[in-house]
C-alpha cells in the first residue's frame, strides 16, 4: 500500500489530481459513435437475408458492442486484474452452460 | 494489491473524530460480483430462448415480424447514449466538476425514463391488439409464437424493471451529489451505480437483435 491516502487510480502530478488513464470525455464519445454505428449496422445487416448466419451475425455484433461497453465504460480494460479474471470465469461459466445445453437441445 | 484502491481505515481519534472505514476497491468488486449474478439469471432466460428458438425457428421469425424495430431502434440508441452520459457524470466527478456531474446524471435519468415512455407505447400498442399473455389474439397464433411472446414479455418486463430500480438508483445518487454525500473524493458509489447502468444497456445489446431483428 502506498504510504498516503489516495483516490483509486490517481497520481499526484502538476500538483493536480490526475489519473492513470486520465478521464476523458472525447475518448467516451469515440466509444458511443462506434456503439450506435454497430447499432445501425446491425440493424441494416437484419434486412439482408443471409440465411442460418442471421443469427450468428446479429449475436457477433452484440458481441463487439458488449466487449466496448464492458472494456471502456465498464472500465475493465483498466481495472485490476482481479476483475478481468473474475470476468472471464463468469463468461466461462455462461459458455460452458449454454454449449452443454446446445448439445442437448441441437442433437435431439 | 495494486495502487487502484483506497483504503481508509483509522480508530477513534483522541480528538473526538469518529471511525471512518473506506474501501472503495472491495466496495467495486463487491458491484462486479453481484452484476455476476445478473448475467446469470438474465443467461438462464437467454438459454431458455435458444432452445425455444431451436423448436420453434418458423414461429419465431414470424413473430419477430410483429414487433416494430423501429421502437427497438430508438431504445438501443437512448441506452447507448444514457450509458455515455453516465459515463460522462463520473468523469465530471473525477475532475472535481460537481455541476457537470449533476447535470450528466439528470441527462441519464431523463434518458432512462424516455426508455420506459417508449416501452409504454409498444407495450400499449401490443396490448391493444390483443398480444398479451393470454390476449385473445395471441391464443390464436401457433404454439411458437405464444411462447415467443411468453419469452418477450419476460425478458423485457424482467429488464425494464431493472431501468425502474436504475432510475431509483441514479435518483438516490442525484441526492447524495447534491448533499455532498458524494464528491469528487468519494466517488466511487457513482461509479457503481453506473455499473449497474452499464449492466442495463448490456442486456438490452442482446435482446434487441435477438426479439427485433432475427425474422
Amino acid at each position: 500500500m502506498a504510504e498516503h491516502v489516495h483516490n483509486h487510480d490517481s497520481h499526484a502530478s502538476d500538483g493536480k489530481i490526475a489519473h492513470a488513464h486520465d478521464p476523458r470525455y472525447g475518448l467516451n464519445l469515440m466509444i458511443w459513435l462506434i456503439l450506435i454505428s454497430l447499432t445501425v449496422i446491425t440493424v441494416a445487416v437484419a434486412g439482408i437475408d443471409l440465411g442460418e448466419y442471421t443469427l450468428f451475425v446479429a449475436l457477433l455484433i452484440a458481441a463487439i458492442k458488449s466487449s466496448f461497453v464492458i472494456n471502456y465504460f465498464m472500465h475493465i480494460k483498466f481495472d485490476d486484474l482481479l476483475f478481468k479474471i473474475f470476468l472471464i470465469f463468469v463468461i466461462l461459466v455462461l459458455l460452458v452452460v449454454f454449449v452443454l445445453t446446445g448439445f442437448d437441445v441441437f442433437y435431439r | 494489491m495494486s495502487n487502484n484502491s483506497t483504503h481508509v481505515a483509522s480508530a477513534t481519534h483522541s480528538d473526538g473524530h469518529v471511525h471512518v472505514h473506506r474501501d472503495d476497491y472491495g466496495a467495486k468488486l463487491g458491484m462486479w460480483l453481484f452484476l455476476f449474478t445478473e448475467l446469470l439469471l438474465f443467461g438462464g432466460l437467454f438459454i431458455l430462448y435458444m432452445a425455444f428458438r431451436v423448436e420453434y425457428i418458423q414461429q419465431f421469425q414470424m413473430a419477430a415480424k410483429e414487433l416494430k424495430v423501429y421502437m427497438g431502434g430508438i431504445n438501443t440508441i437512448i441506452l447507448l447514449t444514457s450509458s455515455l452520459t453516465m459515463v460522462l457524470s463520473i468523469v465530471a466527478l473525477q475532475r472535481r466538476n460537481v455541476k457537470g456531474s449533476i447535470f450528466w446524471l439528470v441527462t441519464t435519468i431523463t434518458f432512462a425514463l424516455g426508455f420506459m415512455v417508449v416501452k409504454y407505447f409498444e407495450w400499449s400498442d401490443k396490448f391493444a391488439h390483443g398480444i398479451y399473455p393470454k390476449g385473445p389474439a395471441l391464443m390464436e397464433k401457433s404454439q411458437g409464437e405464444i411462447v415467443f411472446f411468453g419469452l418477450y414479455y419476460t425478458m423485457t418486463g424482467l429488464h425494464g424493471l431493472h431501468v425502474m430500480i436504475g432510475v431509483g438508483l441514479l435518483t438516490a445518487m442525484l441526492i447524495q451529489l447534491k448533499r455532498k454525500k458524494v464528491h469528487p473524493d468519494r466517488f466511487v458509489p457513482l461509479e457503481n451505480a453506473g455499473l449497474y447502468w452499464h449492466l442495463v444497456d448490456l442486456i438490452w445489446i442482446f435482446l434487441f437483435p435477438l426479439f427485433y431483428l432475427l425474422h
